[in-house]
């Protein structure tokens, strides 16, 4: 069982057919669109291919893909991160990293306890899995595209030359994992930040704007955290049930060809129905994790790049207000003042261009999660209907026809 | 070849179960009997339940009589009581108790041959019961012992006397094989219940946290669409607690019924065997006592001669009685397999079409419920 997925499962994602799951507000226009065409599925690494259509003049090509994984992506996003002259922006959050691990593992226990089912059981279950592990893979697919986009239609963004690189070489970037040095450097800097972060968010901003949107980022990150994580285990339990189901229908069915009395031609069709409304349940979960725990998870995502930015800009503060004070200093001893005077009005207008392009960023990113949630709550709304009036209809049908047998 | 059963007139009592009250430690539950516009009321211990059960036992399970097998005991659920504990699970377990004595004295009710028994008559209509005694002995794991040692004590029939009996053998094999699927079919429904459970707690909890998400949100229409999803939510929890309680009530306990009750009808079964059994090792004995006589007459020794007559007719006796009883039995347990095989059929289709209908109820609000919220989600801006 375990061999045909350590082999390799390709997938062709129909991107357009099929909605992203989050945040879709994004303006595509022509001269620049990137989506990822197709995608293939190793043992321990997944290969994105990635498309694009151009008609800028700085590509090669007017339309071309490259393949790339996932560090890959991470280097990018990371570069946009360290890179000095965005700091001012909110960076797209990075795509998760990709884990089929507990798919993995159920694949595994599948086939050990393959002994004690029977050759039905076995089968559905397998089906059931395999479609499991396609839907993990449907989402990573979507998280990694949606970075793209966001990258794409971002003004600055998108004339990044990195971005470049990454969409047009056609070579392996060679990125490799960072060493273990590299990962301690990191460790000190989060410290360092989150430390530096208490002290920021201290500083009562002058700009009442930036001051609610610090109050409110706050707030709204940590609630959306929860929200996520309570989703998470709600939509569990919904597969679980969804799960049940189904073994009940297995069992009636075996009930049901124990003979031919009336009552088994009763358990057989009962067998059927739950069959089939299990599979609705089952939908209903999914489209509860597509809809609304996936929304989540990307709000997290993103009103923490919004909360880093907000960081940026408080450093950028606290900086401009050492130079102020450093320039007193010098003026009061006379020495060094040009020196002073360059390195405040460096920081001066550091602060002021990330003030500008951020107040415009939070704007946006407000507009943006409006306009995702909205889309995301009607097609929940839309979906969750569409599966009632499903089951209803099944019910009302079924029981129909054994009262109208008795 | 094999005759179905007539269908009798079948005078369908009703008895109920109901308002379960305190008094001291233990509760009494209201039992009511209706018969020819007569209705009788009485006051009945869980214990006098279960000692109308041992007395019918007594009487009627040699008879090849399938005898509909009391509510379990529960220590755990009676401790609670007992101590005062006055939640929604102690709520939950007297409720539990007071359907499941309902059901047991329907069966009983229903069964035309106990219906005649003067003890069911005295249960019904007599005004105080003295306490039963030596009901100790039938919690559900010791009934379940009695009838595995009824079991164990038999020996299969080697000889088929008849074609008759390759349809005792068939149905007891039907009747394994069933109480196997049934109790595969009940750990399920058990685990969809908890599971069920959850999703009502894990859904509350959400709900909660969508309503402080909402609070957050800085724009109103989405705020307010996030309070009305919040909303939505907590009232899928109480959808999920009800579907939860149908699974329960009338699913879970359904099996666990049938469970029972298909292991009194294997004791019957196993009844008829130690009929046969008797009647066999009667004959085995007759032979012996023949042979006796014969060496007796070989050896002529006139006093013992006649004690061995008398014996061997003692014996033929018998012989002929134990063969009359198996005759008598093997009827009585076919009738009443038959019986039984159409209230169970009658019962499976009546309790699930419920069930379904719950699901229905059910998901008719989920519509409603998700109705109303569609509007609310496309007013955001």
């Amino acid at each position: 069982l375990l061999r045909c997925f350590g082999c390799v499962l390709r997938v062709v994602v129909l991107l357009e057919g099929e909605p992203l799951a989050v945040n879709v507000d994004l303006q595509t226009d022509a001269t620049l669109q990137v989506d990822i065409s197709d995608a293939l599925s190793e043992r321990d690494k997944v290969k994105f291919t990635v498309h694009t259509k151009s008609t800028l003049p700085n590509f090669k090509q007017n339309e071309f893909s490259v393949v790339r994984q996932h560090e890959e992506f991470i280097w990018l996003h990371d570069s946009f991160v360290e890179n000095e002259e965005y700091a001012g922006y909110i960076i797209p959050p990075a795509p998760p990293r990709p884990d089929f691990d507990a798919s993995r593992e159920k694949l595994q226990k599948l086939g050990e306890g393959e002994g004690s089912m029977t050759k039905e059981e076995f089968t559905k279950m397998k089906q059931e899995l395999e479609a499991e592990y396609l839907a993990i893979f449907k989402k990573t697919v979507a998280m990694h595209e949606v970075f793209l986009c966001r990258v794409a239609a971002h003004p600055v963004l998108r004339k990044d030359m990195n971005f470049h690189v990454f969409l047009e070489y056609n070579q392996d970037l060679s990125v490799r994992g960072k060493n273990k040095r590299e990962k301690m450097e990191d460790f000190f800097k989060n410290v360092v930040k989150s430390a530096d972060g208490v002290l920021v968010a201290g500083v009562k901003d002058v700009d009442d704007f930036f001051e609610h949107e610090k109050t409110f980022l706050l707030e709204y990150h940590n609630r959306v955290k929860d929200a996520s994580s309570k989703s998470d285990r709600m939509i569990r339990s919904h597969k679980n049930a969804a799960d049940d189901i189904n073994r009940i229908a297995s069992t009636l069915y075996t009930l049901g060809t124990q003979d031919s009395t009336d009552v088994c031609k009763f358990f057989l069709k009962v067998s059927e129905l739950f069959e089939k409304t299990r599979k609705i349940e089952a939908r209903v979960a999914a489209d509860e994790d597509l809809k609304l725990a996936d929304l989540l998870k990307y709000y997290l995502r993103e009103s923490q790049a919004a909360k880093d930015l907000l960081y940026r800009r408080g450093r950028a503060l606290v900086d401009y207000e050492n130079a102020n004070k450093a320039l007193d200093k010098a003026r009061a001893k006379n020495k060094d003042v040009l020196q002073a005077e360059t390195s405040q009005q460096v920081c001066c207008q550091k602060f002021e261009k990330i003030s500008e392009s951020a107040k415009q960023e939070l704007i946006d990113f407000k507009t943006r999660r409006v306009a995702a949630f909205r889309k995301n709550l009607v097609e929940l709304a839309e979906l969750e209907l569409k599966h009632a009036k499903g089951n209803l209809q099944l019910l009302q049908s079924c029981v129909g026809v054994l009262k109208g047998d008795t | 070849q094999l005759e179905e059963e007539k269908d009798e007139d079948s005078f369908d009592m009703e008895v109920a179960v109901t308002n379960p009250e305190k008094i001291g430690k233990e509760y009494f539950f209201l039992t009511i009997f209706e018969l020819m516009n007569r209705t009788f009321s009485v006051w009945r211990r869980f214990s006098d339940f279960l000692g109308l059960y041992e007395k019918l036992s007594v009487k009627h399970s040699l008879n090849g009589c399938i005898i509909p097998p009391p509510p379990e005991k529960s220590v755990v659920g009676m401790t609670k009581v007992k101590v005062g504990k006055d939640d929604s699970s102690s709520a939950d377990f007297v409720e539990r108790r007071r359907a499941a004595l309902e059901r047991y004295l329907q069966r009983v009710v229903c069964h035309p041959s106990l219906l005649q028994d003067p003890d069911v008559r005295e249960f019904l209509e007599r005004d105080e019961l003295p306490r039963a005694v030596g009901t100790h002995t039938l919690s559900g794991a010791g009934f379940l012992k009695m009838i595995n040692r009824a079991s164990d004590a038999v020996s299969k029939m080697t000889i088929k006397i008849s074609d008759s009996d390759a349809w005792f053998d068939n149905k007891l094999q039907e009747v394994e094989s069933e109480e196997l699927q049934l109790r595969k079919l009940h750990a399920v429904v058990d685990s969809l219940v908890n599971h069920r459970k959850e999703l009502c707690g894990n859904t509350a909890v959400f709900a909660k946290s969508m309503a402080m998400l909402g609070n957050s949100e800085d724009n109103t229409a989405l705020s307010r669409a996030l309070s009305q999803l919040a909303e939505v939510e907590d009232k899928m929890e109480t959808l999920h607690q009800e579907q939860a309680a149908s699974d329960f009530f009338i699913l879970a306990e359904l099996l666990a019924d049938y469970i029972r009750l298909l292991g009194a009808v294997r004791g019957c079964f196993e009844q008829r065997m130690k009929t046969w059994q008797r009647w066999q090792e009667a004959q085995s004995t007759l032979q012996k006592k023949r042979e006796v006589e014969a060496k007796l007459l070989w050896a002529n020794k006139p006093d013992k001669l006649q004690q061995a007559k008398e014996e061997i007719t003692e014996w033929e006796g018998k012989v002929t009685q134990y063969e009359r009883d198996f005759d008598r039995i093997s009827v009585t347990v076919r009738k009443e397999f038959l019986r039984f095989e159409k209230q169970k059929s009658k019962d499976f289709k009546s309790q699930i079409v419920k069930y379904l209908e719950s699901l229905l109820q059910s998901q008719q609000r989920h519509v409603k419920f998700w109705e109303a919220f569609l509007p609310e989600a496309k007013a955001i801006a």
